[in-house]
């Protein structure tokens, strides 16, 4: 699939938002936000087109009120990369898992649950993997610690 | 013997591999759950080294944090520091001197020549020969001084500073280097000599412990783990950055996924890296290493940006956010072993212990840079 | 049975040879030791142990000393009885090999008739004391070591005995003394260069030297203590003199191995060149083996443990029978 093709691709996706970015800038392609219920969409359209998740970001946005949820892929056929990011509230910050496709999501998922307490439905163990066992606390929200 | 295809009660039992073992090369530990010999599951647990490195990101600024990017993976630091530097450069719209890109380059790619080096000596302990750790240890020490000369440091550098690297280097550094690559480069057939050749070596690596390409596109594996694969993917080449383009090298490739394969990759790595620093050695300018008017407490516009470099293990990425202000609003460190060591789990199902061992080994994991 | 003179000689003879046995393999396996730090250091561009004492010659009186000031840990859940008498299973049958062993013309402890077969017999033990002490330590790493170990050693045990047999068979005699008689003259004479009597007998010593590196557990068959795998494999739990015990038996093993081979195959207490005979003669040759031994340790990875295993059954063995034909065959027809 060309860059072209995924970009019709994710434009077909409803609630999406596709950019083209310069890659000297920002080090990606190709800057996709969708809502957080297209997530299993974006990722199987990803799997697709062979891509691999290289790495899932969260960002509190705190006066925002929301919880942004940035997926990495990238080629390694042709070394493009897609950012594909989604926001959910946070007090309520919950999406989709797509471990299912992406087996490497696993981990990545369970990273940013310890950080910033993201419940990922559908997860099969989303138990701390960086934290203790027994931690409770989400040390990357912007309001830890006050 | 395929543990699928047993009908037969097998009782199993759970062994604890570290967080203190030998072969775990920094504090992992594995639960496996073990039928006799074979695996049956083998589950990382990891965190025992986590300090937080991205919270200490949002706290410090943006200078403050470079002597951390070298802390995460203390074996090939420079690598982190490049891509943390070139992140924030990105940001702010940094230009670099073209003399500051090429010493870049050389550092690194001696970085990349000590670690490949140490992970050479370290796995032939792993599969229980002592001795070319001490071979790999006399080169690499060659390295540190050289770089301790340069850089102030033998292990974790801090060396690159927003806008170029701190000190110039020397007359001496630069015919150093040429003296040590030349004595590098005769050593390299007593190295394949002694170990590639060796008939108990190949025993335990060829045919040992798979990693399919369909495996590393899954789960990200980046790296002389993905190359050892047969994927010709090099952040190098696939999103060529600093001088890389002007220098002419080759990505080595085997397509037998097996650890001997990964091992090739990396001793041929080394060669190409000594191509590398004797190309960027030539064609270094005279000039600045520093840009000019960087300022002091950097304040880089709001906006984000990735950037990853090809480390010594795989593709480390920093995805920098900023708001304006002299501290990062977010950092998110990708970091390669992290997702070289999510395929163990699947990959060492059903392999004897000694097999999964030799695999652990392949994959080149320095655990700080998976804890952060 | 009289009390005279004679008797009390007797009496006086054995033990002065029991001490001097049990010193002997103290003595080598406190040395052995040192060497086993120096000579990898040779290889590998460093100094060995080198400042307790010159040369690091007082190192295995520093190690023996901090072994046995450490207090000795039992398992809660271990079998003691067991436990404790392990390391002993393990280091008196290879004492009680030296003692048919014959350093020269003169010295020896106990020449048996059947001083061969004693010491299979006895070198056979060991292999159940390892094997207790993995199990008795309610270990799970000790465990599989010492499944591993009983694995190894009964694959090495039977070329080892096929080539044995076929020595026998053209030496007409178990008796040690007898064996090297037979070698006296040149280094032409030696068992290793008999072709005479089977043109494989250099490699039955080679098969002969492979053996008894696994019966040994040294590297590159040192599955039972894989370093990097089972941490000490069937000694992780034991602690001080225990510990001490195991490795004092290791090298005594390797000691008794490298004798029987300088005597089986390398023509004992003879010279090369046929000068001076002598108990120089027997050293010089069993310390060159041992050098061989260590040095092959260093120098190789280890093997898989199927791979060990396939080594024995699927090469050794059926080189070993080829021998074992060949020399009945030479023996009939010659």
């Amino acid at each position: 699939m060309t860059i072209l093709d995924i970009q019709t691709r994710f434009q077909a996706i409803h609630g999406a938002a596709v950019t083209e970015t310069a890659h000297s800038k920002h080090g990606v392609h190709l800057d996709v936000t969708v809502t957080p219920d297209r997530i299993p969409d974006s990722a199987r359209l990803m799997e697709e087109a062979q891509y691999t998740l290289e790495a899932i970001t969260g960002v509190d946005w705190l006066t925002e009120k929301q919880i942004e949820i940035l997926y990495d892929y990238t080629s390694y056929a042709s070394g493009t990369r897609i950012a594909v990011r989604t926001r959910v509230p946070r007090d309520n910050p919950e999406v989709a898992t797509i471990c299912t496709l992406h087996p490497g999501a696993n981990w990545h998922e369970r990273e940013t649950h310890d950080f910033f307490g993201v419940k990922f439905a559908g997860h099969p163990e989303l138990t701390p993997l960086l934290l203790p066992e027994d931690a409770d606390f989400h040390p990357l929200r912007k309001d830890y610690g006050t | 013997m395929s543990l699928e295809a047993q009908t037969i009660h097998r009782e199993t039992f759970v062994i604890n591999l570290g967080p203190q073992h030998p072969a775990t090369h920094g504090v992992l530990r594995i639960k496996l759950t073990m039928d006799g010999e074979y695996i049956y599951d083998a589950e990382p647990v990891i965190g025992y080294g986590h300090r937080m490195h991205e919270k200490m990101g949002e706290n410090r600024t943006y200078a403050k944090y470079l002597p951390n990017t070298a802390r995460m993976d203390y074996v090939a630091a420079m690598f982190n520091t490049h891509g943390y530097v070139c992140a924030v450069e990105r940001l702010a719209g940094i230009t670099v001197p073209e003399r500051a890109e090429y010493i870049r380059v050389i550092t690194a790619e001696l970085n990349r020549l000590a670690s490949h080096l140490l992970w050479a000596g370290a796995f032939l302990i792993d599969l229980g020969g002592f001795t070319p750790l001490l071979y790999t240890f006399d080169d690499r020490e060659q390295i540190l001084d050289l770089l301790e000369s340069v850089t102030g440091a033998r292990l974790t550098f801090c060396y690159y500073r927003f806008g170029g690297v701190c000190n110039d280097v020397d007359d001496e550094f630069v015919a150093g280097t040429r003296q040590f690559i030349s004595r590098l480069r005769s050593r390299m057939p007593m190295y394949h000599a002694l170990v590639t050749k060796n008939i108990i070596f190949r025993k335990r690596c060829e045919g040992i412990g798979p990693i399919t390409a369909a495996d590393c596109r899954r789960y990200g594996a980046t790296g002389p783990v993905l190359r050892g694969a047969g994927v010709a993917y090099d952040v190098r080449k696939a999103e060529p950055y600093s001088i890389y383009p002007k220098l002419d090298f080759n990505v080595p490739v085997y397509p037998e996924s097996d650890c001997m394969a990964r091992y090739l990759v990396r001793m041929d790595e080394i060669v190409e890296s000594m191509r590398i620093i004797e190309q960027a050695l030539d064609q270094m300018p005279a000039g600045p290493v520093m840009a000019e008017k960087v300022p002091k407490f950097l304040k880089p516009p709001k906006g984000e940006c990735y950037f990853n470099v090809e480390s010594a293990r795989g593709s480390f990425g920093v995805r920098a956010i900023s708001d304006g202000t002299d501290k990062a609003y977010r950092l998110k460190l990708r970091s390669p072993c992290f997702s070289n060591l999510s395929l163990f789990q699947e990959c060492s199902r059903g392999m004897l212990l000694a097999d999964a061992l030799a695999l652990l080994g392949s994959l080149d994991l320095v655990i700080p840079d998976i804890d952060r | 049975m009289t009390i005279n003179n004679e008797f009390i000689l007797e009496i006086v003879r054995l033990v002065l040879y029991a001490v001097g046995l049990i010193a002997f393999a103290a003595f080598n396996a406190a040395y052995l030791s040192l060497l086993e730090r120096k000579i990898p250091s040779w290889f590998q561009l460093r100094y060995g142990p080198k400042e307790v004492g010159w040369w690091g010659l007082l190192q295995p009186v520093a190690d023996g000393l901090k072994l046995l000031t450490k207090q000795l840990l039992v398992q809660r859940g271990a079998d003691v009885v067991l436990f404790k008498l392990a390391p002993v299973m393990v280091v008196i049958p290879a004492i009680m090999c030296l003692a048919t062993i014959p350093f020269s013309e003169t010295i020896v402890a106990r020449n048996l008739n059947l001083g061969l077969l004693v010491i299979f017999s006895f070198s056979a033990i060991h292999v159940i004391g390892t094997m207790l002490g993995g199990w008795a330590s309610y270990n799970k790493y000790a465990s599989i070591a010492a499944a591993r170990v009983v694995a190894q050693n009964i694959a090495y045990e039977i070329p080892l005995l096929l080539v044995m047999v076929a020595l026998v068979m053209v030496t007409h005699s178990f008796n040690l003394h007898t064996i090297v008689d037979q070698q006296a003259g040149g280094f032409w004479h030696w068992n290793v260069l008999r072709l005479s009597a089977s043109p494989l007998m250099p490699v039955a010593f080679i098969i002969y030297f492979i053996c008894m590196l696994a019966e040994s557990n040294r590297a590159p068959f040192d599955m039972v203590e894989a370093e990097s795998e089972l941490i000490a494999g069937a000694f992780t739990e034991y602690s001080g003199m225990g510990f001490g015990l195991f490795f004092i038996a290791e090298y005594a093993n390797i000691v008794v191995g490298c004798a029987l081979g300088t005597i089986l195959f390398l023509g004992g207490w003879h010279c090369p060149f046929n000068l001076l005979p002598g108990l120089h003669w027997f050293l010089i040759k069993m310390y060159f083996l041992c050098f061989t031994v260590i040095w092959v340790r260093w120098s190789f990875p280890r093997t898989q443990f199927y791979g060990l295993l396939n080594l024995s059954w699927k090469v050794l063995i059926p080189v070993a029978l080829a021998h074992l034909m060949i020399t009945a065959i030479m023996l009939k027809l010659v």
